[in-house]
């Protein structure tokens, strides 16, 4: 008899502000430590959190975009327990009342659609860190962190599967960076994925689950997860029983560990903050940010299906991230849509695989699309062949110009003189006698050695199409 | 409802509340009691009745997202019982 994955996840999103949620202090990345935990982070006597403005409306974004109920008075809760990174003894968090209710996101498995429901989002404020080593016997805390807002978005047990579970994960990292309210840096923490996940025999009650944390890439969380489902199935088939217990991934010897596990279950004794009072989100707040919704990934690819005729996998491509699609748009408006499949091509091909080999992303592009777009225009209006504009992206990387300014240096203007072509072509024919003699004898696929043949007699730059023509005419002659 | 030395001795814990071996049975007393008043209130029907977040019928105010903190890690840490390279100092945590 088969088992049933169930897997829920928990994404933690630190949401793009410049100051923490409750206090005014920053959040930028990799400061000295305590220099941005104000009195109000460490939580000193008679401090009083205000709410940051900027995570209502990233969390109705999130909201909207999921097609989320919004919860318009959301309340904050303490959730109470003792470790020394949370200096007030509790976080604060939401748990009846959160800003994000009951939504869902679709992901796409091996061709299949399938809907994967979120239970809530709820805001919350991020924990300190401890470094160990310093000092014997100390730990020492940095509560730069602490204080940070963040959203927890949590799934439904809807995904059966590893591969499953990190098309949802890609597909929230997609979306809360084309929403503008993460980062997604997943190295910095920026984005964290936990993984609940247990198996059972199709038809019965949930079994054990086990949490899986701290993984900060998709490809580990898919190993980790798969590991931990064959581990599951292995103690219950050999009739042992799952402990309920939060596991690390080790990537170099592809297991799951146990952390020490806490022998009694966390109470967590949640009351409302009295320092902070509800939340009240208006309708004209939901629909001011609605106004300012950018294009969601789902509905740019299908665009791009349907407008720029693309194919479903260039379309992903080219959207899977919010960067890369307004830079393929600026390509495309700047040729005046002429020709969307061309600026694909180059976009996804030459332009992509340079930035890889150079290690990259596209905003430090040393072509900027209105470069590109210009280089495009040459091959469209026949100056250049497409092979000659790979000499000239070549040249524009190197920051040698603009494609104009490569064509004319370079003297690469394509050969369009008919009367140029067919000196070039009686040139050839002159030479080969032998495979003039084979073609006429039937031997027709020759044309495409001649070709080649006048196109390097050209240097590359005889157009193509005349010189197919030319030859065409003269060795029927 | 009564609570008896393990319930005090589990809930103390949790608190981070140390309870002398001669108070336990008078917190048992009473932390009993306040359950006890718990289960009065159960009796009344609060079907159709709101949770209430908050006394103040009031609504919260938001900030701007602009820094208005800065940097004052010395000072705050002069009052703290241990620091070292702009670090709190505490037990050592065990993970």
């Amino acid at each position: 008899m088969s088992w049933e994955v169930v897997i829920g996840l928990e994404i933690h999103a630190q949401l793009t502000t410049q100051t923490k949620i409750f206090s005014g202090s920053s959040i930028a990345y990799g400061a000295e430590p305590n220099t941005q935990a104000c009195a109000i982070d460490l939580g000193m006597p008679g401090m009083l959190p205000v709410l940051n403005e900027a995570v209502i409306g990233k969390s109705i974004r999130l909201a909207l975009a999921l097609n989320a109920e919004i919860g318009k008075k959301s309340v904050f809760e303490r959730k109470n327990y003792f470790y020394p990174d949370l200096p007030k003894g509790y976080q604060t968090s939401q748990l009846e009342y959160p800003i994000v209710g009951k939504g869902h996101l679709e992901i796409e498995v091996d061709g299949e659609k399938k809907k994967i429901g979120v239970t809530r989002a709820h805001l919350e404020e991020d924990a300190g860190k401890s470094v160990h080593g310093i000092v014997p016997g100390m730990s020492g805390i940095d509560l730069n962190r602490a204080g940070t807002p963040l959203l927890e978005i949590v799934s439904e047990p809807d995904m059966r599967s590893a591969k499953e579970a990190v098309a949802y994960a890609r597909k929230m990292h997609e979306l809360v960076q084309y929403l503008g309210i993460c980062d997604g840096n997943m190295q910095e923490g920026s984005f964290r994925v936990d993984s609940n996940v247990s198996v059972r025999r199709p038809g019965e009650p949930l079994g054990t689950r086990t949490e899986l944390k701290n993984i900060n890439s998709f490809r580990f969380i898919e190993k980790a997860i798969e590991f931990e489902i064959e581990r599951q199935i292995e103690i219950l088939e050999s009739g042992g029983k799952i402990v309920q217990e939060t596991r690390l991934y080790d990537a170099d010897n592809d297991v799951t560990r146990s952390m020490r596990t806490k022998e009694e279950a966390n109470d967590y004794r949640y009351f409302p903050c009295p320092d902070l009072l509800p939340v009240m989100i208006t309708d004209e707040d939901i629909e001011a940010v609605r106004a300012q919704m950018p294009e969601l990934p789902d509905a740019k690819r299908a665009r791009y299906v349907s407008e720029f005729g693309l194919n479903d996998y260039d379309a992903g491509v080219l959207t899977a991230s919010r960067q890369l699609a307004e830079y393929y748009e600026a390509v495309v408006s700047q040729t005046q849509g002429k020709d969307p499949k061309l600026c694909a091509n180059w976009v996804m091909t030459d332009l992509s695989g340079a930035l890889n080999k150079a290690g990259l992303s596209i905003s430090d592009s040393p072509i900027t699309a209105e470069q590109l777009a210009g280089m495009i225009e040459r091959i469209l209006d026949d100056t250049i062949s497409g092979k000659i504009a790979k000499q000239v992206f070549d040249a524009m990387w190197k920051g040698e110009g603009t494609a104009d300014e490569i064509i004319e240096s370079k003297g690469l203007k394509q050969i369009t003189d008919s009367s140029a072509i067919e000196a070039l072509v009686d040139e050839v024919l002159a030479n080969n006698p032998s495979q003039v003699e084979a073609y006429k004898g039937g031997q027709e696929k020759m044309l495409g050695y001649f070709v080649g043949q006048v196109m390097k007699a050209s240097g590359g730059q005889a157009n193509p199409g005349q010189v197919n023509q030319i030859l065409k005419a003269k060795l029927s002659d | 409802m009564s609570l008896g030395k393990t319930e005090v001795e589990y809930i103390s814990r949790l608190a981070a509340i140390a309870v002398d071996e001669n108070e336990v049975e008078q917190v048992a007393g009473k932390l009993s009691n306040i359950l006890d008043l718990f289960k009065q209130m159960e009796a009344a029907d609060t079907a159709n009745v709101e949770p209430m977040a908050h006394p103040l019928d009031q609504v919260q105010r938001l900030r701007p997202d602009v820094i208005t903190e800065t940097d004052e890690h010395e000072k705050l840490q002069s009052v703290a019982p241990a620091a070292q390279d702009g670090l709190y100092l505490v037990p050592q945590v065990i993970e």
